[in-house]
């Protein structure tokens, strides 16, 4: 494999996981501000639990993937920066809105609703703005000018394509989350908060299969070259649906205990799920970074830099594991946190 | 404004902010490490009130410190696109190690903080010491890309093309052990004189309760004695990191002290504004041959004046007076740490009201301090974005629509500033010091 392939698998891989993560957290935000007014439920309670030490390390996951695409891709920057200052600046100020006002909510008893709102929809918000830079990379909505990339606002806003992917993005969100979040009320067996959400799971897995087709099927006419690719990649997609029916199916096995539903295996499978289906996508997608502007070979730092990152992140993963399955244990297994 | 202006004033203002919540989260956790060892040395649960209200206030500013750096971690690349290709080639490393220290601090502090009733007390001490030492180092690595923004080394640069790199080189460029102790000691003294502020403020309040007066007395104390100690290492190293000016930069301090011609035996000038026309600094005070003493540690030490460089190169002259400021509010601290430390020790009495009022200025004073001098820092490093490598105007991004998201930026900013002291006065509040006094009384 050349380095800059490498390169764009590792960037892969942390964009699924912060999606997956990101996915989660701000989902579970949304969830606690819907579930926040409803005395005696507490499928607000369990999403505050899991948020509350987790959204730190979320975050962070989303600064790894911005400072490795410019460790990797140093090249591409000039080219991007114009496309994207305004839309990432809007999800900076939303991300900053939400964080703190997240935090505070569990502080301040006094403001909580207000807080609770903004943390609420900014998190709805966010992963919608963020999956619509997809179609952009996709051709048709840029133009370059002496260097640099500019959006074609107007025609992106009223593209079919860029409402479909905005569906798909919410849509994903609100079901992983749901997903997961039902797995940990499972955990904290708490059979109130398991019924919520699995019953939002059941409901919302097929409307995530809908908005993807549609996202597929309303591409741009200079897109249809992804399309052609992804024909082509039909596997990855194929595996990806068969994770999708066994998991979905999962919500209905018998558990031990006469709970209904595995959702542990439905969350384990739906993210392999994702996961496959984004690396056929991803694939896909290659050399290119914009089409037709950028590939990935451009983008590309040298080879002493490149070596010295991979260093640093086997290191790193070294050093951080044992701390991460400390945390692990902590927050998401430990009975004396989740059922207090 | 044009777009680089722009692009300036965004990055800057941004900057402005993240710095007083990031400088706080690397100071707390050492005041925090501090009052969980006195509890553990000296059995007094007062501290370990100490190490629980403070580790609250920390979490607060937490919650902006992480967002805030969020946007100016994007931000820096979005902006400076022309840098961030530089960067990548080349000191691409410390902003990558950051990242772990990000994760060290993220998964440390919700350890100490939510799990605090399941660990053992050996186990919360480890952790709100990984919690510091996470802290530390992000300034340390994102200080080390800032040093070497001014001495740049590790590549060849030649005919705008960046070859040979060394990655390591780059890390480990010559003003990074200074600078990077510049940047921690004073974090730590910051920490320290907003703890001392705060216990001030609460010793000035009328009829205050007497077992709550010990309390902040405490609390005082061990904020001077940390405070006045940081405050003392920080000015020795900053004229570690004055002389290595000298050295490696040397038209920034010859714009910091306002000096024209080269010389021997050069005056410091305090105060006052420079003039280029008149070439010297109007209405402030001199002290004769200090500078080439400060500079090289003699007086016949030759310091280069302004007019050796080219007058397009030179930085703009008002960052004297930030120079200034952080160098006199720096003496000032260190005088009146010790000043009340040593009335404490030879009266054995309170401290007068007057001293409180004064020391309830030191934590706004720090922050000033880091401030300025970061301000001057990076805008007396101009025109340049890497010294004589590359200037701003080609770092800069090409995005025309900045005004806009300019006054948005600072539109969040003001409304998360009232937001945060209105929540910190709020929970404070709510859970007065008398109470958790109480409870540890009954707990004990
Ligand atoms: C409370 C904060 C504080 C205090 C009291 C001081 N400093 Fe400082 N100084 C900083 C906080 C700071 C800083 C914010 O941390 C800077 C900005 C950039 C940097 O590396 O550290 C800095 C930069 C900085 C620089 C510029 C380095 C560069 O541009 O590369 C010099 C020469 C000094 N300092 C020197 C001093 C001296 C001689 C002081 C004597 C008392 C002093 N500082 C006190
Ligand atoms: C000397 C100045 C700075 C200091 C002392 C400092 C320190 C800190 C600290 C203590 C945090 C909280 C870390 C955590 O809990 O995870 C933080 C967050 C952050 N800082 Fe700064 N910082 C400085 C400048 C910068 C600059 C210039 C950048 C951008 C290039 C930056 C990027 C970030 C980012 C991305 C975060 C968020 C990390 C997260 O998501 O947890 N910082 N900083
Ligand atoms: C933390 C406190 C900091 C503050 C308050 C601050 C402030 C500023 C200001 C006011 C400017 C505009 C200067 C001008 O154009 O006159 C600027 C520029 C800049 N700073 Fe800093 N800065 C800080 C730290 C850093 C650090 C740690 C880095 C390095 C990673 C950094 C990198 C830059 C860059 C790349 C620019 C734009 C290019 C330039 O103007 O040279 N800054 N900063």
């Amino acid at each position: 494999m050349s380095d800059s392939s490498l390169g764009i698998l590792i960037i892969w891989v942390f964009v699924f996981v912060y999606s997956v993560l990101g996915s989660i957290d701000f989902g579970a935000g949304f969830w606690s501000m819907v579930f926040a007014g409803q005395k005696g439920i507490k499928a607000a309670d369990i999403a505050n639990r899991y948020l509350s030490p987790t959204w730190k390390v979320t975050n962070v996951f989303l600064v790894l993937l911005v400072v490795a695409f410019v460790g990797f891709f140093p090249f591409a920057m000039p080219m991007l920066s114009s496309l994207l200052v305004v839309p990432v600046s809007l999800v900076l100020l939303l991300l900053a809105l939400r964080s703190t006002f997240m935090v505070y909510s569990q502080m301040s008893s006094r403001f909580v609703p207000q807080l609770r709102i903004v943390s609420g929809i900014t998190g709805l918000l966010i992963p919608g703005l963020l999956i619509t830079v997809l179609p952009v990379t996709l051709g048709g909505f840029v133009e370059l000018r002496d260097g640099h990339l500019y959006v074609l606002t107007a025609e992106l806003l009223t593209s079919r394509t860029l409402y479909a992917h905005l569906g798909f993005g919410v849509a994903s969100e609100l079901f992983l989350s749901a997903v997961f979040l039902a797995d940990y009320a499972r955990e904290a067996e708490d059979r109130e908060a398991y019924r919520i959400y699995r019953m939002i799971a059941v409901t919302i897995g097929p409307l995530t299969l809908l908005t993807g087709m549609l996202a597929a099927v309303a591409m741009h006419p200079e897109a249809q070259w992804i399309v052609e690719r992804m024909k082509e990649n039909w596997i990855w997609f194929a595996l990806s649906g068969i994770s999708f029916v066994v998991g979905f199916s999962a919500l209905w096995w018998k558990g031990k205990g006469g709970w209904t539903g595995v959702p542990r295996a439905a969350v384990v499978l739906i993210i392999i799920q994702y996961g496959l289906a984004s690396f056929g996508y991803g694939s896909a997608h290659l050399p290119y970074l914009i089409y037709p502007h950028l590939t990935v070979e451009q983008g590309f730092t040298n080879h002493a830099m490149f070596v010295s990152l991979l260093i640093g992140y086997i290191v790193s993963t070294l050093v951080l594991v044992p701390v991460f399955i400390w945390f692990w244990l902590l927050f998401l297994k430990d009975k004396r946190y989740l059922k207090p | 404004m044009d777009h680089v202006q722009l692009a300036r004033s965004l990055f800057g203002s941004s900057m402005a902010f993240h710095i007083i919540f990031a400088t706080l989260g690397v100071g707390l956790p050492v005041m925090i490490i501090a009052a969980e060892v006195l509890f553990h040395i000296r059995k007094d649960s007062d501290y370990a009130t100490m190490a629980m209200r403070w580790t609250k206030g920390f979490a607060i500013l937490l919650g902006v410190a992480i967002p805030s750096g969020t946007i100016v971690g994007v931000m820096l690349a979005l902006l400076w696109p022309g840098f961030m290709e530089i960067v990548g080639q080349v000191i691409a490393l410390p902003f990558q190690i950051e990242i772990w220290a990000f994760f060290l601090e993220a998964l440390f502090m919700s350890i100490y903080v939510y799990a605090a009733d399941r660990l053992k007390p050996w186990m919360r001490i480890v952790s709100v010491i990984f919690v510091s030492v996470g802290a530390t180092a992000s300034a340390v690595l994102i200080t080390d890309a800032h040093a070497w923004m001014n001495t740049p080394r590790g590549f060849t640069f030649k005919d705008g093309v960046i070859s040979s790199v060394d990655p390591w080189a780059a890390v480990f460029n010559p003003s990074f052990y200074t600078t990077a102790m510049h940047v921690a000691l004073s974090g730590f003294m910051t920490g320290a004189f907003a703890v001392a502020s705060i216990a001030a403020w609460k010793l000035l309040k009328r009829g205050i309760d007497p077992r709550e007066a010990a309390y902040h007395r405490k609390g005082l104390m061990l904020a001077l004695i940390i405070g006045g100690v940081m405050s003392l290492a920080t000015a020795f190293n900053g004229h570690g990191t004055a002389q290595m000016l000298q050295t490696y930069e040397p038209e920034k301090l010859a714009a910091a002290e306002g000096l024209f011609e080269t010389q021997a035996y050069a005056p410091l000038s305090i105060g006052g504004i420079v003039d280029e026309e008149r070439q010297e600094v109007r209405g402030g005070i001199e002290i004769p041959w200090a500078l080439s003493f400060l500079a090289g540690n003699s007086f016949d030490t030759v310091v280069k004046g302004l007019n050796e460089f080219p007058r397009e190169n030179w930085p703009p002259l008002f960052v004297h007076t930030l120079f200034n400021l952080m160098v006199i509010l720096g003496s000032l601290l260190i005088l009146m740490s010790f000043g009340a430390l040593i009335y404490w020790w030879r009266s054995k009495k309170p401290l007068p009201k007057w001293m409180l009022r004064t020391l309830m200025l030191s934590g706004p004073m720090s922050l000033i301090g880091i401030e300025t001098g970061w301000i001057f820092s990076c805008s007396a490093r101009q025109p340049w974005t890497i010294y004589h490598i590359q200037r701003t105007s080609d770092a800069a991004t090409s995005a025309s629509n900045l005004g806009t998201l300019f006054v948005l930026f600072i539109g969040l900013y003001v409304l998360l500033m009232c937001v945060t002291i209105l929540v910190m006065w709020s929970y404070f509040k709510r859970n007065p010091v008398s109470r958790d006094l109480a409870a540890m009384n009954q707990g004990a």
